[in-house]
Formats: structure tokens, C-alpha cells, sequence
């Protein structure tokens, strides 16, 4: 794999500098990586990259910093792949910081300028970060009912304390198999508080689940590993997170994929997925006391709306949902059923919602 | 009990001019001791500069200032004019309102007359010390006077005089004062003066031995500016006071004549237009006139066409002279200048020339006002040549801001004419007549518009080199992680991407300096 890798980069340096001794403006064409450039596949109800394609040119004086912080992140790829290590992308922007000869200028001012050019370079060379032996910090954890094989060493996801496993960042079959896989489902909880309360309460014994979270926006590991729970295993994945726009659109891009990633949507979108909660709608099913909701901001009430447009929020359901959201014009955390009794989302709600199959799509 | 006339009458009695000076001594510029000192400075070089100008001799004037107490300074002044003949030396310093000036309409310096025995008075005033005045006009002999004014009678006191034989081939005018004043170095100071004249006068060459050392203003062009010639006063704009002051001191016999000789571009259809529309005999004797008779006249003066007067007695600087005087005393990277034609306010002929000076030593923006190459330092909010810099928006010159309070930018603003309308006695500020505003506007503008062009050529030069630094910083490090990734040589990869630079935006500082824009337009 690092060998087909470091022939990609060689060809694309190559072109480079052919363009360069042949005077002409040296350019790297890279796929658009924004709203513009997505389509939603209604088949594999996934976030699709297009077809269009920039260039990001050296005589461009918007593009030459850019240009050169491109080249120097493939050479610093190239440098890993020969040594045979895998680091994180900080180190890789440590690696690369420094400032430019006769300038007080930086080759990188912050982690942010180095870590969407891997971006970039995953999608212009059609390949995952981890191919080009990038790791990023772990964020996401499991618990329940699955047997973890990482390289060999065997992790009994029932026996994990209270902390729960943390998922790497690098997911795929060379490193991490699953073995001994007794839970029905999978569980994906948007915030870690309301994971460790599920935790404690051993819910996924009782339930015979797995539970995830992803901490906020789930990492690529996160996802991707959900994405092999679902396809692997046939595990049906359920989530759920706060009843408010940024909490739904974390469950989408777990279902989806992002705008940001699209060209990684088929390995780290899971379309199957179903969305359990909450709702603003369960206020009243639920008997949930209203003064446990949050009025919306003007932001929240703009993202409402952004999300309505997407063709991903089309389904009737969803629509139905937002549109009462606005009307209503609350919001609404996980962490309000707490004011129905702390086991109250464990004990009482998470279980009538699955076996009432009260999902969203 | 009320005085009676007759009583009042014991205290009523003629006032004298140089007592009216003692009073009155902030109208002629004595407000305080810093200015004091400037308006004597000014009174000396104005008048040696008119002598040396007058004689047809290129200006070589040397100035003292010395401390001889606090807050009393003895100034020294010396030209190398033609000298002033002996009979005339104590007329001339010591009675006020006596000069050649104020009768005859010709482009000078000095207007009133009333200037250098100002000096001489306002010594006397403060130190009680005499003026000494020197003077060779070339025939072997120094004339030494040492004088004071008869206030009462506004008369020359000699207390001292003595004539000795002149060996050192000195010709010219030496003068002495002991005077109460402060010396400052500000922005409306003696050496500020002196800077402003040096530019104004770049034929002349100035020496400044200051209380703080000595500056020299060097002369920067060796010729003088053609000689103005005086001319008679134009109808337009002629008041009954002085119409009828004239008529009476006129040499012609007949009312016609009068207007042909003793004023400018009349002729013979003019003046008997005149008289035919104020129905008066042209015939008339000039004397004979009655208060009525002038009202007539000065109505029909009105309707009359009349010719603009001859341009021939106002005499600018020119543009050389403009550039050069802007050139050696401010060392700017850009200058030029513009000189308007002639035009007319009121019946006077009046003239506008400009000088921009931009970058270099200059670092601040500054308007420099002048009066026939005389520096007006004070009151220059009132003045019709500020008033035009601040109506400009400057940004339209590719200026950093509208008011220039942003840029480095020297303004040289001169107008010459026989007449000069100032705001006020002391001569600091011109008035502000549409005539004389829209030409100073119009020289501005035309003079900003070379600056502007020079200015985006140069904003233009320094975006394209700053374009060619930017991609000319990154080619070490590309060059280094290109030849790592590609494989290919290092050096041939730098040495192709510096070439490929060249080529796209040309070799910028060669263009730069074939490009430099000429200073004489």
C-alpha cells in the first residue's frame, strides 16, 4: 500500500516540475471540497464528492503560500512512508513549521493551515490519511457486547471499567478486527456525559448493545468504525443526541457523510442508521417539563433553516421536526430527561423509543 | 460740568505716525517677542533682497543673531547691494512712512514703507539703543550713521556719524540693532523664514550665524527672474478717495489726459467714453473737479469696457527657478512645479505659480505660502492659499489622504503682483478673492496631477516587486521537497523556478530605475 503511495506522490511531484522547466505555471489540481461541489447519492443515500476540480496554482498570489505548504506536506508524507512510521498530523505540522529563509514568515502559523492540505491531498490522491501513515487524537469510546482484535491483542469491550475503550484513529481491517460480536445493536451517544451515565447503568448489558460516543462531532475513527459495526456485523445503528440543529446535523454526517469529507462518504457514512432522539416532539409525548427547554438563538434559528434546504433533511419527518422546532421555538439537551429522574433516559425513554421504533430516518 | 469745545480743543492735536506706532505695535507685526524678532529679520531681508534685485545683483546677505542678554539680542544684518547714498540715510531709517514704494506700482517686497524704521523704532522703544547703519555704494567711502526717531515729530535723530574710506571692495548696506525679542526655532520661526526664503529666492545666498550656530542656504540658480516693470494703476477697481487724490496731484490739464497718462490701457476712446457717459467736459481741468463730478466718473467707470492691464510688470520665479529652490533646501525624491498665466483680480494683475516637492528629506506635509518670494508665516487659517490646498481632495492624486495629514509632501504656493490684498496690515495672509482662489486651485491641480502620475507609477513598481519577492521567498524550500519527492536535481529545479519568475514578471528593479521620472516636466 505505502509503495503504491509513494508512487502517487513521485508522479505528482514529477508533473510539477516538468511544468516548472517548461516556464509554465506550476499547478496541482485538487477536488472542490465544499457545498458546491457535493451531490446527495439517493441509491446509497450518501454525500457524494463531485466531479469539478481546482487548481491551486504557484504565480496565483492567493494560492503561493498554499502551494508551497502542499509541497512541503506531500515530501513530509513521503519522508514517513520511507522511514515506515505512522504519526500524528500535529507532529507532521511541528515537522514542518519553521521559518522561511530570509523572512520572518512561518512556513505554518497553525495546526489548521497543515490539516486541510492532508485533507486535500487524501482526496486529490483518492486515499485515506491513514494510507499516507497520518493518525489524529483518538476521541471516540465504546462499551457492550463486542470482542476488539487491535493487532493482535484481544479487548473485551465488557470488561472496560468505567473509561470505556477509545477508538483509534486508525480503524481499518490491517489493525482492527472484531471477534465474539453478542450485542444487537449499536447505540451512538453525541455527548460523553450521557454515555458514562448509560455506562454506569450498564445499559448495554441490560439492552445487549454497544455504546458510542463520538464526544461532540464524531471523529473519522469513530465513524468509520460505526460504518464497519453496520456493514460487518449488521449491526442496526441508532443515535442520539441533543433535540437542536448542530445535534441533528451530527447525526446526518454519522449517516451521510460531510461536505468536508465527501470523497470518504462510502467508508465513513452508515445510511442505515436511525435516529432515536430527542426530539422537540417528545416534550409532550414524554411529559417532559417545559421549563427544562432552551430558547432559540437567531444562530440556531439560521442553521434550522440551512438544514431544511439540505436534500438530506428532505424526508417528511425531518421537515416535520424542524419546521416544529422553529415553530415552537425551543430546544431541547439529552440531559433534560435527567429532570424526569437521573435513570430516567436509561430506565425509561431509551427503551420505550426502541421498542416502540419511534425513529426519525 | 461738560468740557466745551474749546476746552476739548486744548487736547486735540495731531498724532503722530511714530506715536501711533507706539500704540498700536501688534498691527505691524510686534505683537510679542518672538515675533518681534521675526518681523525685524523680515523687514532687513526683504529690503536687502529688493536693493540687490532693484541693482540687478545676484543676493549675497549675511545674518547674525546674538544674545546680549536675556531676552536682548543684537542683530546684524549685511547685503551686497548697491548701498544707499549718504543724504538718504537718515530719511529712510529714521521717519516712518518714507520710502519709493508705496507711490509706484511695481512688483516688490516691501509695500508700505512704513518696514525697516519700524526696526529702527521698535530698538529704541525696548533697548533705548540707536541703529547703526552702514553703507559703501562703491565710491571709497563707508558712510557710518547712528540713529534714533523723534517720536513727536517723526524725524531722524543723528547721535553719531562719520565716513571712513572703504578698503576691502564692499559695496552694500550694513545694519545694527539692539532689540528686546526671544529667539525660538519653531515652525513659525527666523530659521524657518529664512528657509522658505532661500527656496523662494534660490538666486541668493544666505548666511545664518544663529544664537545655535550657522546655517547656510546656498544659491541654487545664477540668474535673477526678469526685472518687473512698474505701471500705472488700472481703472478697474480705482476708488473715489484715490481718484480724486490723483486728480489733484496730476500734471495733466485736461480731465481726458488725466486718464490717459496717469492710468494704465486707457486711450483716447476709453477716457472720452468715460467722460461722455459722467457727463463731464472732457476738457475740464483736473483740479476744478467736484465731489459730484468724481461720483459721476466713478459710475461711469463701471460701464466702460475696459483693457486688461499689461502683464509685463509681475515677474515669477518660472518653473526652473520653482524647482531648483525645492530641490537644494528640502532634498525631495520628486519635484516640480507649474506657473499659471497671468490674470487680473480688482484691476490688478497677479500671477500663480506652484512647487510640489514629495518624499525624500520631506516627511510631513506643509504648506509653504509666499507673497512676491516673501514667506507669510502667520494666520494661515485665513489665508486664500490655504483655504485653496484644503478645497483639493487630495486622494485624487493618489495621496494617502484627503488632507494630506498622511503624506510627505512640501506645497510652494507664490503669487505675484503689483498689488498684493492681504488681510491686514501686518501682511500675513492673502485675501481671499474667487479670482485668486480658482488659480491657485487650477496650479495645485495641475501640479498634483504629475505627482499623482509619479506616485501610481511607483505604487505600481513596488506591488510588482513585492509580487516577485513573495514567489521568490518560497523557492528554497519548494525546491528542496520538489527534488526530494521527484527525484530530479535541486539546483536545476531552484534555478528553473527563479528563471521561470523572471520570466513571468520581467526583471522589476531594472525596469524601476529606466522608468525614474524626470524632475523638469
Amino acid at each position: 500500500m505505502s509503495k503504491e503511495m509513494e508512487k502517487n506522490l513521485r508522479k505528482m511531484a514529477k508533473e510539477i516540475v516538468e511544468q516548472i522547466y517548461a516556464k509554465k505555471n506550476p499547478s496541482i489540481e485538487l477536488p472542490v471540497r465544499t457545498l458546491s461541489n457535493v451531490y446527495f447519492d439517493e441509491d446509497e443515500k450518501l454525500i457524494k464528492m463531485g466531479d469539478r476540480t481546482s487548481s491551486r496554482t504557484y504565480m496565483n498570489m492567493s494560492h503561493t503560500k498554499k502551494f508551497m505548504q502542499t509541497i512541503l506536506v506531500a515530501n513530509e508524507c513521503k519522508k514517513i512512508i520511507d522511514q515506515g512510521v505512522t504519526t500524528s498530523v500535529r507532529d507532521l505540522y511541528y515537522a514542518l513549521k519553521h521559518t522561511i529563509k530570509g523572512t520572518h514568515e512561518n512556513t505554518f502559523d497553525e495546526q489548521s493551515e497543515s490539516d486541510p492540505i492532508i485533507e486535500d491531498l487524501e482526496a486529490t490522491l483518492n486515499t485515506l490519511r491513514e494510507e499516507l501513515n497520518l493518525k489524529t487524537d483518538r476521541k471516540g469510546y465504546l462499551a457492550g457486547g463486542i470482542m476488539i482484535n487491535d493487532s493482535g491483542d484481544l479487548i473485551n469491550c465488557r470488561k472496560m471499567g468505567s473509561s470505556g475503550w477509545a477508538i483509534p484513529s486508525n480503524v481499518e481491517p490491517e489493525v482492527i478486527n472484531f471477534e465474539d460480536v453478542s450485542a444487537d445493536y449499536v447505540l451512538v451517544i453525541e455527548k460523553d456525559a450521557v454515555w458514562q451515565r448509560l455506562n454506569e447503568d450498564k445499559f448495554w448489558r441490560d439492552h445487549n448493545c454497544i455504546i458510542i460516543t463520538g464526544k461532540g462531532q464524531a471523529a473519522r475513527g469513530t465513524r468509520r468504525l460505526i460504518n464497519r459495526l453496520n456493514t460487518e456485523q449488521k449491526l442496526p445503528v441508532y443515535v442520539i443526541a441533543d433535540a437542536d440543529p448542530w445535534g441533528y446535523y451530527i447525526y446526518s454526517v454519522i449517516k451521510q457523510g460531510s461536505i468536508n469529507l465527501s470523497f470518504l462518504s462510502d467508508r465513513l457514512g452508515t445510511p442505515g442508521a436511525k435516529f432515536l432522539g430527542l426530539t422537540t416532539q417528545d416534550l409532550t409525548e414524554f411529559d417532559i417539563p417545559r421549563t427544562v427547554s432552551i430558547k432559540l438563538t437567531k444562530e440556531d434559528q439560521k442553521r434550522i433553516n440551512e438544514l431544511m434546504k439540505y436534500v438530506w433533511f428532505k424526508p417528511k419527518e425531518w421537515q416535520k421536526e424542524l419546521e416544529h422546532m422553529l415553530k415552537s421555538d425551543f430546544k431541547l439537551e439529552l440531559e433534560a430527561l435527567s429532570a424526569k429522574g437521573i435513570k430516567y433516559i436509561s430506565k425509561e425513554y431509551l427503551p420505550k423509543k426502541i421498542e416502540e421504533k419511534k425513529f426519525l430516518p | 460740568m461738560c468740557a466745551n469745545a474749546e476746552e476739548m480743543a486744548q487736547f486735540q492735536k495731531e498724532i503722530s505716525i511714530s506715536e501711533f506706532f507706539e500704540k498700536n505695535r501688534h498691527l505691524l507685526g510686534y505683537d510679542n517677542k518672538i515675533k518681534a524678532l521675526l518681523t525685524i529679520v523680515k523687514e532687513a531681508v526683504d529690503n536687502a533682497l529688493d536693493a540687490c534685485e532693484e541693482a540687478r545683483i545676484l543676493p549675497d546677505i549675511y545674518l547674525q543673531i546674538k544674545q546680549v542678554d536675556e531676552e536682548k539680542y543684537e542683530i546684524i544684518i549685511q547685503d551686497n547691494g548697491p548701498g544707499i547714498v549718504e543724504k538718504q540715510i537718515p530719511k529712510i531709517f529714521g521717519k516712518l512712512l518714507y520710502g519709493s514704494k508705496f507711490h509706484r506700482h511695481r512688483q516688490s517686497r516691501g509695500q508700505q514703507g512704513i518696514g525697516i524704521s519700524g526696526v529702527v523704532l521698535y530698538a529704541q522703544l525696548t533697548t533705548g539703543m540707536p541703529t547703526v547703519i552702514e553703507s559703501a555704494i562703491g565710491d571709497g567711502n563707508i558712510h557710518n550713521y547712528k540713529l534714533r526717531i523723534e517720536v513727536g515729530r517723526n524725524e531722524p535723530k543723528i547721535v553719531e556719524k562719520s565716513t571712513n574710506p572703504e578698503t576691502e571692495g564692499w559695496r552694500g548696506t550694513r545694519l545694527r540693532f539692539v532689540v528686546e525679542a526671544v529667539y525660538r526655532e519653531h515652525k513659525q520661526s527666523v530659521l524657518e523664514y529664512l528657509r522658505q526664503t532661500a527656496i523662494a529666492n534660490p538666486f541668493a545666498n544666505i548666511t545664518f550665524d544663529s544664537p545655535n550656530g550657522r546655517n547656510e542656504f546656498k544659491r541654487g540658480i545664477d540668474f535673477l527672474p526678469k526685472e518687473p516693470k512698474a505701471i500705472q494703476p488700472h481703472l478697474e477697481g480705482v476708488e473715489i478717495g484715490i481718484l480724486s487724490r490723483m486728480a489733484h496731484q496730476t500734471v495733466a490739464r485736461t480731465v481726458e489726459n488725466f486718464f490717459i497718462e496717469d492710468f494704465t490701457r486707457v486711450g483716447k476712446v476709453t477716457a472720452g467714453d468715460i467722460c461722455s457717459k459722467a457727463g463731464v467736459d472732457p476738457k475740464t481741468k483736473p483740479k476744478s473737479l467736484t465731489h459730484e463730478d468724481f461720483e459721476k466718473l466713478i459710475k461711469a467707470i463701471k460701464k466702460v469696457k475696459l483693457i486688461n492691464p499689461p502683464m509685463d510688470c509681475l515677474s515669477p520665479l518660472g518653473t526652473e527657478a520653482v524647482i531648483s529652490g525645492l530641490k537644494k533646501e528640502l532634498d525631495p525624491i520628486w519635484v516640480d512645479a507649474v506657473v499659471r498665466s497671468p490674470s487680473v483680480y480688482r484691476g490688478w494683475p497677479f500671477q500663480i505659480e506652484v512647487g510640489i516637492a514629495y518624499g525624500g528629506s520631506v516627511k510631513e506635509s506643509k504648506v509653504m505660502r509666499l507673497a512676491n518670494r516673501v514667506p507669510l508665516l502667520y494666520m494661515a487659517g485665513d489665508c486664500a492659499i490655504t483655504k485653496s490646498v484644503n478645497q483639493i481632495d487630495w486622494k485624487n492624486y493618489k495621496l494617502s489622504s484627503k488632507d494630506l495629514s498622511e503624506d510627505p509632501i512640501s506645497i510652494f504656493v507664490h503669487m505675484v503682483s503689483v498689488w498684493v490684498p492681504f488681510t491686514s496690515e501686518s501682511k500675513e495672509a492673502v485675501a481671499s478673492y474667487p479670482e485668486i482662489i480658482k488659480e491657485i486651485k487650477l496650479a495645485l491641480q495641475e501640479c498634483a496631477r504629475k505627482l499623482g502620475l509619479f506616485l501610481s507609477g511607483q505604487i505600481k513598481a513596488r506591488e510588482v516587486h513585492e509580487r516577485k519577492k513573495t514567489l521568490e521567498k518560497y523557492v528554497d524550500d519548494i525546491a528542496t521537497a520538489l527534488s526530494n519527492l521527484s527525484g530530479e536535481e535541486r539546483a536545476k529545479i531552484e534555478k528553473a523556478m527563479m528563471e521561470m519568475i523572471k520570466w513571468r514578471w520581467g526583471d522589476i528593479d531594472e525596469q524601476r530605475d529606466g522608468k525614474e521620472p524626470k524632475e523638469d516636466g
